[in-house]
This record gives structure tokens, C-alpha cells and sequence, in this order.
């Protein structure tokens, strides 16, 4: 079973050429519960979350799962603890059959086929794919596909589930499953991190966000607090997400994070609603 | 002159049993920006594709209906005529690399040679696109070395240097971040300024409201609604199909902010006017 984890993360430098420093000193804790990383393209995103799980080691500082350090841990072995869903699904997506594709991780891990496949039918499901375990993923459309890998990830039952732009190619129905997928990845006290740019998704479903710069984590804090200091943002080339901003431009005190805020604040006791 | 007309197009994938597209009409002016919007599997894709001919041409199946870009009938016409006139950016940009070349420039460089076009137009064009689409400081990287975003925008310059009548973009911006999603947006609008007709399949339907000239909505692969954002996304019924509309709109709807027309804001700067209106109060 998954259990708890927590991820600490100190003085954290990485390059890949030397000399141009993609992470410049990062230092944070990561404990249960939904992590939103925003930032530009090029802000270390993707990087760090790699470092997160061993499949890049530290140039200087240090990365510990629990009492796992990532520069003396395989990356066979933090694959227990870690799951990481990439970014582009062609990146990991090998099995001919949706149903292998899946069964792959946990069998990896050691469980029986009839496990593994119970766990892989579970996670299917959880992604709305039941019906297509028979498909070549490949045949699947963008986001169907990217649903298959974020299934792998979950059927490890990892304790730590990092998702690089999930929400990709999704439509609006796509983007709530992902969403409900988050909830309940931290009603379960796993520790759920996720790059997006979709801010009205951070807004909805994250408890804590990191906003990444040129390598280094400009600001974390609620999602409430970070949509409301627009200035931080725009030195972040973000925005926040357009409810947030009409909330702001109506005058209203605390910053709107979803449509329902938005609306139940107008109509509220003290409603401004005419 | 319209520049696209679309007539009553129906498609079927080889070996489906539905149609993918399914009585689909509208039309593009020179110089429109027309988002196309609607849930997955609705057809946009394959929408896409049927402007420049890949569908039928490639993907075979069996097609009816009209389709005419820049003049061209694109059913009697083989793709490579059609490309001429017509560029697509696929939804993925690691699809739209040739994988032969090493910089960017030559990247961008790379659909221009062999087209008889002098060297110092070549020139100018490539460093006008490479420009447009912020790339000009990263003409020497690798375009495998570049970042999901970097590379997408790499995939429209490759695809505006060959100068198209009409500009055809599935999904440009899914791997952008706000401030390049802007650029590519602004792009755009610089574009349509010049002339080009811009069709744009995009789920940012904040941004497709904002900028674009006219909406298609699409579901099961007909055209659910078709017109000015405003009363596109003013339309009851779109969310229970999947559709999704902008947060200005989906709020103002709520609290029956309506213009005088009966229609719904669809951008901030709209929802802000009606909202303090409505509130009573003065907001700028």
C-alpha cells in the first residue's frame, strides 16, 4: 500500500550543459496533499520534477523521498515511492495494448498478473478508459492517450504522483476527470505535484502553489494568495485565471478562484447582487 | 471573396461507422479570425485536416460535400497544390518536425528550399517568421532541444514562412504558458491584419472569445453554432454538451448580466462595464 511520504528538497542546483544553471538553489518540503508548479516555459519545471525521483541526480544539494536520498537510490527503487507522468505521452508509451500498457508498472514492481491486473483495471476506470483495454494506444487520440499514461502511473499506487501538464489536449470534461483524479490523490494523504499552465485548474483543485523562475521558486503559498498579487505574477509571465481577474476589476475584496466563488460572493448575505 | 467555403462537408474514417463530419458549412473572408471550438472528438481535427486536403487525400475514407481554399476545389486537388495556399499546424509539434534538420533556422529554412523562391526573399522571410513567433534569439539551438512551447511555436513559423493565404492551427497553444499563448494570439491578429484568413481549433475559449472574428461550434462532428462570439457563447445548452465558454460569460449568465441585446459578456473587459453597472457603482 501507498503510505505517506514526504519529499525535502535542499540547496538544489542543476545544469545540463555546465555553466548554464537550469535550477539555482531550491529549498522546500513537500508534504500530503495537491502541489500546482507554474511558471514560464524554460523555468525549471520539468527538470525539478525529474530530480523529485531520481531520473536526474543532483549536481549540488540534495533530494530525500522519506529517508531515500535520489543520489543513491536507483531509479528502479524510487520508482516505489514516485510515479511521474511526462509531459508528452509519446515519451512512455511502449505496449501495443492499453490493458499491457498499464499492467506494466505494477508487475514491474513485483505484483502477480492477477494483481496487476485488478490494479490496472482500477485505474483505468479512474480515468474513465474502461472500455478500451483491447486498443493500441497509439490508436488513441492526444488526450486519450495521455490518460493512458496518467492510468500507469496511478495502477503503481505510488505514494508520491507527479503529473507534467496533464490537462493538455483535454476538453472540459477531460480537465475534470484530471481535477477529480487530483482530489482524490490527496483525500488518500498522497502527495499529488502537478506543472501546469492551466490556471483555472490550479485554481480549483490545488492547495499549495510553487511559482518557478529562472530556476528558483519565486513564491508559494495558497492558490488565493498567489491570484491575488498580480504583480508577482507578471514578473512570473503568468496571469491569473480570468474569474480572478474580473473579481479584482469588481473591486472584490478577497480574490474570486472558480465561477461558484465568484457567483456565491455576489449573491452572499452581504451580496452586491441587485 | 471568401477565401475558405465549406459546403455541406460529410466524412467517414475508413472502417467507422459514424461520420466524422457531418453536413458541415461556413465560410472565411481574407483577413477573418475563426476559432473552432467544441469537446473532444467532436471533428475540429479532422476539420483541420480537410482545409488542406489531408483528409480525404491521406487519411482516405469516403467524403461529400464542397470544400474550396484560396480558390482551390481541394477534393480534385492533390495536397501539395493545396499546401501552397493553405498551411496546417498539427495539434503535435514533435509531428510537424522534418527531424533532418539541426538549427532552427534551417528548421524554418527547410519547407522554403526547392520552391524556386530567390535566396534573399528566403532570407527575409525566415527571419520575418522567426521574429513573429519570438524564435529569432534561438535560430541556433537544436529543435530537439527546445522546450514543448519553444517547439510549437517553431511548428507555426515553419508553417508561415511558405507566406499561406489561409492558416489553418489545431491546438497551437496546448503546450504554452500564458505569456507565449498571448504572443501566438497577437501573432495571429497581426496576421489576419495583412490579409491571412486564420482557423484556429483552441480550447482557451477566454482567448477564442477575446480575439477571434467568428466561432464554430462543433459536436459529433456538426456545427452546433456559428457567429460572433458574443452570440456563439450567449447560446443556452453548450456546457450540458461538453462545450466549454468563457468564465466572464458562464458568471455573468448566473447573475443575469445581460447587454441589451440579450446576449452575455464573453470577455473581462465586457463583464466589468455590465457587472458595474449593475452593481451600481463606478469601476474602470
Amino acid at each position: 500500500m501507498s503510505g505517506l511520504a514526504e519529499i525535502i528538497v535542499r540547496d538544489l542546483r542543476f545544469h545540463y550543459t555546465p555553466g548554464v544553471e537550469v535550477l539555482r538553489g531550491i529549498d522546500l518540503t513537500l508534504t500530503p496533499g495537491s502541489v500546482a508548479i507554474i511558471g514560464q516555459n524554460g523555468a525549471g519545471k520539468s527538470t525539478f520534477v525529474r530530480l523529485l525521483n531520481g531520473l536526474l541526480r543532483p549536481t549540488q544539494g540534495e533530494v530525500w523521498v522519506d529517508d531515500l536520498s535520489t543520489a543513491s537510490t536507483t531509479v528502479a527503487s524510487m520508482a516505489r515511492k514516485v510515479g511521474l507522468v511526462f509531459q508528452n505521452p509519446t515519451d512512455q508509451l511502449f505496449k501495443s495494448r492499453v490493458l499491457d500498457e498499464v499492467m506494466f508498472g505494477p508487475l514491474n514492481l513485483g505484483a502477480s498478473q492477477d494483481e496487476a491486473r485488478q490494479r490496472a483495471e482500477a485505474a483505468l476506470a479512474r480515468v474513465g478508459l474502461t472500455g478500451a483495454e483491447a486498443r493500441n494506444p497509439y490508436d488513441l487520440g492526444l488526450a486519450e492517450r495521455k490518460l493512458v499514461t496518467i492510468a500507469s502511473v496511478l495502477a503503481m499506487d505510488t505514494p508520491v504522483v507527479i503529473l507534467d501538464e496533464p490537462t493538455i489536449a483535454q476538453d472540459v470534461t477531460g480537465v475534470r476527470q484530471i481535477g477529480d483524479i487530483v482530489t482524490w490523490l490527496q483525500e488518500q494523504g498522497r502527495t499529488v505535484i502537478t506543472i501546469t499552465h492551466d490556471m483555472d485548474f490550479v485554481a480549483r483543485y490545488f492547495q499549495r502553489v510553487l511559482v518557478f523562475q529562472a530556476g528558483q521558486v519565486l513564491a508559494d503559498g495558497t492558490a488565493e494568495e498567489i491570484f491575488s498579487r498580480p504583480d508577482l505574477l507578471r514578473q512570473a509571465g503568468l496571469e491569473p485565471p480570468p474569474i480572478t481577474v474580473l473579481g479584482q476589476r469588481l473591486g472584490l475584496a478577497r480574490p474570486p478562484l472558480t465561477v461558484e466563488g465568484f457567483v456565491a460572493r455576489l449573491r452572499g448575505p452581504n451580496g452586491l447582487a441587485p | 471573396m471568401s477565401v475558405i467555403v465549406v459546403e455541406n462537408l460529410r466524412y467517414r474514417y475508413p472502417r467507422q461507422s459514424a461520420l466524422a463530419l457531418d453536413g458541415v458549412s461556413f465560410t472565411v473572408e481574407p483577413g477573418e479570425f475563426v476559432g473552432i471550438v467544441g469537446p473532444n472528438k467532436a471533428g475540429k481535427s479532422t476539420l483541420c485536416q480537410a482545409l488542406v486536403g489531408l483528409v480525404p487525400h491521406f487519411y482516405k475514407g469516403a467524403i461529400g460535400g464542397r470544400v474550396e481554399v484560396a480558390g482551390l476545389d481541394v477534393h480534385a486537388s492533390t495536397v501539395a497544390e493545396v499546401s501552397r495556399r493553405a498551411g496546417l499546424v498539427f495539434q503535435s509539434p514533435f509531428t510537424q518536425m522534418s527531424g533532418a534538420k539541426f538549427t532552427v533556422y534551417e528548421e524554418v529554412a527547410f519547407g522554403l528550399e526547392h520552391t524556386g523562391i530567390p535566396r534573399d526573399e528566403m532570407v527575409r522571410r525566415i527571419e520575418w517568421a522567426l521574429r513573429l513567433l519570438g524564435l529569432w534569439e534561438l535560430r541556433d539551438r537544436n529543435p530537439f532541444a527546445l522546450s514543448g512551447g519553444q517547439m510549437q511555436r517553431l511548428a507555426i513559423a515553419s508553417v508561415l514562412v511558405m507566406q499561406p493565404e489561409v492558416l489553418i492551427l489545431d491546438e497551437p497553444t496546448s503546450q504554452l504558458d500564458p505569456a507565449g499563448t498571448s504572443e501566438v494570439f497577437a501573432a495571429v491578429g497581426d496576421l489576419c491584419r495583412q490579409g491571412m484568413a486564420v482557423v484556429m481549433a483552441e480550447h482557451k475559449v477566454d482567448r477564442i472569445a477575446a480575439r477571434a472574428d467568428k466561432v464554430l461550434v462543433l459536436d459529433r462532428g456538426q456545427v452546433v453554432a456559428w457567429g460572433p462570439p458574443g452570440e456563439v457563447f450567449s447560446l443556452d445548452g453548450l456546457t450540458a454538451r461538453g462545450v466549454a465558454v468563457p468564465a466572464a460569460t458562464a458568471a455573468a449568465r448566473e447573475l443575469r448580466w445581460q447587454e441589451p441585446d440579450g446576449t452575455y459578456p464573453v470577455t473581462v473587459e465586457q463583464a466589468v462595464r455590465i457587472g458595474g453597472e449593475r452593481l451600481g457603482r463606478d469601476h474602470r
